[in-house]
């Protein structure tokens, strides 16, 4: 318990720090890294001709897509000839098709959903150009989306997309990573091109271990909240993560940059309110102001209460289930004070690990240090939950997007209830951004609860559930909720590298970023449209406490509404009928 | 229609850029960082013995000797097999996970019963109910190196009856293999099995 909050406030220490270097890298504003990194976005920008000018919002989406189009194409023919390419020294095959297709949309969607083993089905080449490249491109793709939507919600001109993109990740990802890549070496993770070897034990016998270019991979899949491992069992294995400091530093990695969208955004709309007030007023900016907005400004503060209260809600929901042991342990005469070990780590124990399971669901990274298949029922049910919000800080960029939709909507609720007409951010929310929001909200669930009905009414869909009763149904359900989600996390009993769900999760995978994507930058082009209204006695403030409850309020609700069957019929009934 | 073309060239270069960029320097550079500054982390933390690599400090292994100290149940062995089974072309794989096990699953209560017996047959002295939770309960990655502390302290009795060593020896073989909690609060009190048997083993004459 000490444990994780210590784990917490220590995370409070950094974040704002971080925080504000981010703000800065947002808002083109000066930071004492420029003269070194002006000079590489110089060469990337002239030597390839790029238009640096602002875009329409329908201009950012389009060159987001092309991109990412492009870095697919790239992807998937190089997973298809890995074999022959160079840096193979395990003389691994090539990947076949539809597990091709679900290998790159996972990844190139941020989702990192791994239908193989990395220790079997991807070179060292394939490993680098195609996992690590993806989980920048992915990762500083969702941060420019978000980047976009947050400046045209603040009627803001959208900005560049290859401006957005080349920043965050010459300026953030790429030192960030070498940094914490170089960490996490120092502390065990091997990083090396030499082939894997076998070793003579102390008993005779022969031992297999894996090595490669972990360390690499390691950083940027937290730092990009991607989460997919260099080997199967991901950040459980003491060749990714071998001691507590690494599974911190993995933790704070995958916190930072979402925990980071919400600072800038808060203080951009800081900024921007600040400026309509003089502009109104004509009163001369104060130092005592600018000086308020140094933490997140009070928009900025709304989001961060609402998505921790969610987050500490789950987390210890999550710790204590788990600390209460496992039902098949207890059953055979077997005490268990450290609570539910199938499954964890003995480094970890079961602080560290429903910390990192509570984390990796709510920054949608996907990366596991234990295996969720083996929670207990209500432990299991929390980043299943997470996963089905895909708003609680969320991945790179997008959580915080799916958040500013769930304000909107509540704003609309409010206003509804109290008689107002609906502003946010001194913009009126009317009928085209209601029915964007809508839309939005109704896709997550439509993708989750949809394919799981198709997989539980289809063979080859049943086929590849392993445990019996309420437990098969919440494997479908995490699977379809982490691919719509885009965590990329699994219940990982479930036998998925098959046709069938190669196919549905990379289809659920590709709608659940895209749509919503363009649909949030649709939203914010529409806003960013209007004129501002000037606040009054009759505006409804969405920068106080009372504003907050009522997010998590409405946050809650939809989630009830649209999972609370599906739920019923998995974790919980397995939990009532294990009697806990 | 010109302008268009250009629009998919400009993004297929910036494609390629990033490619580079990210999947290549990005790697190699770290790669040669950290065969400069931590060539033994990097190359896997073999430990080696007569200059051959007998372990990696970090991975755990399939203890069977019954004069040493066992690990936790793995879903995959700890990719360790005999010379019998490399011959006969089983074993030698390279995976990493667990079974995978609900708690609502029969086979978890099965699989738990039989290591429980194996673990009372070969500690006679050893109680049901003494039983450490870990070494029933199989581990997340199938690797993991560790035990804790009464997981190593319970398997005393048997290793003292194998080897002649006295108690008090093998205690304090545990204890000094005893990791602590970093600043005592993050992490867990844990044993490594692969550096206690490597000490066990120096003592036993078998290195």
């Amino acid at each position: 318990m000490i444990q994780i909050i210590c784990t917490l406030v220590l995370f409070l220490l950094i974040l704002f720090p971080v925080g504000n270097y981010i703000y800065h890298i947002s808002a083109g504003k000066k930071t004492w890294a420029d003269p070194l990194f002006d000079r590489v976005d110089n060469v990337i920008f002239k030597s390839l001709r790029i238009d640096r000018s602002p875009m329409s919002w329908k201009q950012y989406a389009l060159h987001l897509l092309l991109v990412n189009a492009c870095l697919v194409a790239a992807g998937y023919l190089i997973l298809r000839l890995q074999s022959v390419l160079f840096l193979n020294p395990n003389q691994i095959g090539n990947m076949e098709e539809s597990l091709s297709f679900n290998t790159i949309i996972s990844f190139m969607t941020n989702t990192n959903l791994q239908h193989y083993s990395g220790e079997s089905g991807l070179t060292y080449f394939s490993q680098m150009a195609v996992i690590i490249m993806m989980m920048f491109t992915s990762a500083a793709s969702g941060y420019a989306a978000c980047v976009a939507m947050v400046r045209g919600l603040l009627g803001q001109r959208m900005g560049n997309f290859y401006e957005d993109f080349t920043r965050i990740t010459t300026r953030f990802l790429i030192p960030a990573a070498l940094l914490v890549g170089l960490f996490l070496v120092w502390q065990g993770v091997p990083q090396t091109l030499a082939s894997n070897i076998t070793v003579t034990t102390l008993e005779g016998k022969f031992q297999n271990l894996a090595r490669g270019p972990i360390a690499a991979l390691e950083s940027i899949k937290h730092l990009g909240t991607n989460g997919g491992g260099f080997l199967g069992a991901n950040s459980s294995t003491p060749l990714e993560n071998p001691t507590i400091l690494t599974n911190l530093a993995e933790l704070y990695s995958m916190m930072i940059l979402p925990a980071a969208c919400v600072v800038t955004f808060g203080r951009m709309a800081y900024d921007t309110l600040r400026q309509r007030k003089a502009a109104n007023t004509k009163i001369s900016l104060s130092q005592t102001d600018s000086a308020r907005g140094k933490g997140m400004g009070k928009e900025g503060r709304t989001i961060f209460l609402v998505m921790s209260l969610l987050f500490l809600l789950g987390l210890g929901l999550c710790f204590w289930s788990e600390s209460q042991g496992n039902f098949a342990v207890e059953n055979s005469g077997i005490v268990q004070p450290a609570g539910n070990m199938e499954g964890k780590e003995v480094r970890f124990g079961i602080a560290q690990s429903s910390l990192f399971t509570t984390v990796t669901t709510s920054f949608t990274t996907g990366t596991v240090n234990n295996m969720h298949d083996t929670l207990t029922p209500m432990g299991g049910l929390v980043p299943l939950l997470h996963m089905m919000l895909n708003v609680v800080f969320g991945g790179a960029g997008v959580g915080l997007m799916n958040m500013l939709v769930y304000v909107i909507i509540a704003v609309f609720i409010c206003g509804l209830m109290i008689g107002r007409t609906p502003e946010y951010l001194n913009k009126k929310i009317e009928g085209r951004e209601m029915k964007l929001a809508a839309l939005c909200l109704i896709i997550h669930p439509l993708l989750i609860l949809g394919f799981s009905a198709l997989a539980v009414a289809c063979q080859s869909g049943l086929e590849g559930i392993t445990n019996p009763g309420f437990h098969g149904l919440t494997q479908v359900l995490y699977e379809f909720s982490s691919s719509a989600a885009n965590n990329g996390s699994g219940f990982e009993g479930l036998a998925d590298n098959t046709l069938f769900w190669n196919v549905t999760t990379g289809m659920a995978m590709f709608f659940g970023r895209y749509i919503s994507i363009v649909l949030q930058l649709g939203i914010a082009g529409s806003l960013m449209k209007k004129g501002c209204v000037s606040t009054s006695a009759g505006t409804l403030r969405t920068d106080t406490p009372t504003f907050a409850v009522v997010l998590v309020v409405v946050v809650y609700l939809f989630a009830a509404l649209t999972f609370l069957p599906a739920l019923a019929l998995g974790p919980i009934a397995e939990a009532l009928t294990l009697g806990i | 229609m010109k302008k268009n073309r250009m629009t998919l060239v400009r993004a297929f270069g910036f494609s390629l850029a990033m490619i580079g960029l990210c999947g290549f320097v990005y790697p190699l550079i770290l790669t040669g960082a950290a065969q400069v500054l931590f060539p033994f982390q990097a190359n896997g933390s073999l430990i080696e013995v007569q200059g051959k690599p007998i372990a990696s400090a970090l991975v755990g292994q399939d203890f069977t000797d019954e004069r040493l100290f066992h690990g936790r149940p793995s879903a995959y062995r700890y990719n360790t097999y005999t010379a019998e089974e490399a011959a006969a072309g089983s074993g030698g794989g390279l995976a990493s996970g667990s079974q995978n096990y609900a708690p609502s699953n029969p086979a978890l209560t099965e699989r738990i019963e039989k290591d429980v017996e194996r673990f009372l047959a070969e500690n006679p002295t050893v109680k049901r109910q003494e039983i450490p939770s870990d070494l029933v309960t199989a581990s997340g990655s199938g690797l993991d190196p560790h035990i804790s502390v009464e997981a190593a302290r319970v398997q005393v009795d048997r290793i003292v009856a194998n080897t002649g060593l006295s108690r008090t020896e093998v205690e304090t073989l545990i204890d000094e293999a005893v990791e602590e909690k970093v600043l005592g609060i993050f992490g867990e009190t844990k044993v490594n099995v692969v550096r206690l048997n490597l000490a066990l083993a120096r003592r036993l004459g078998m290195i």
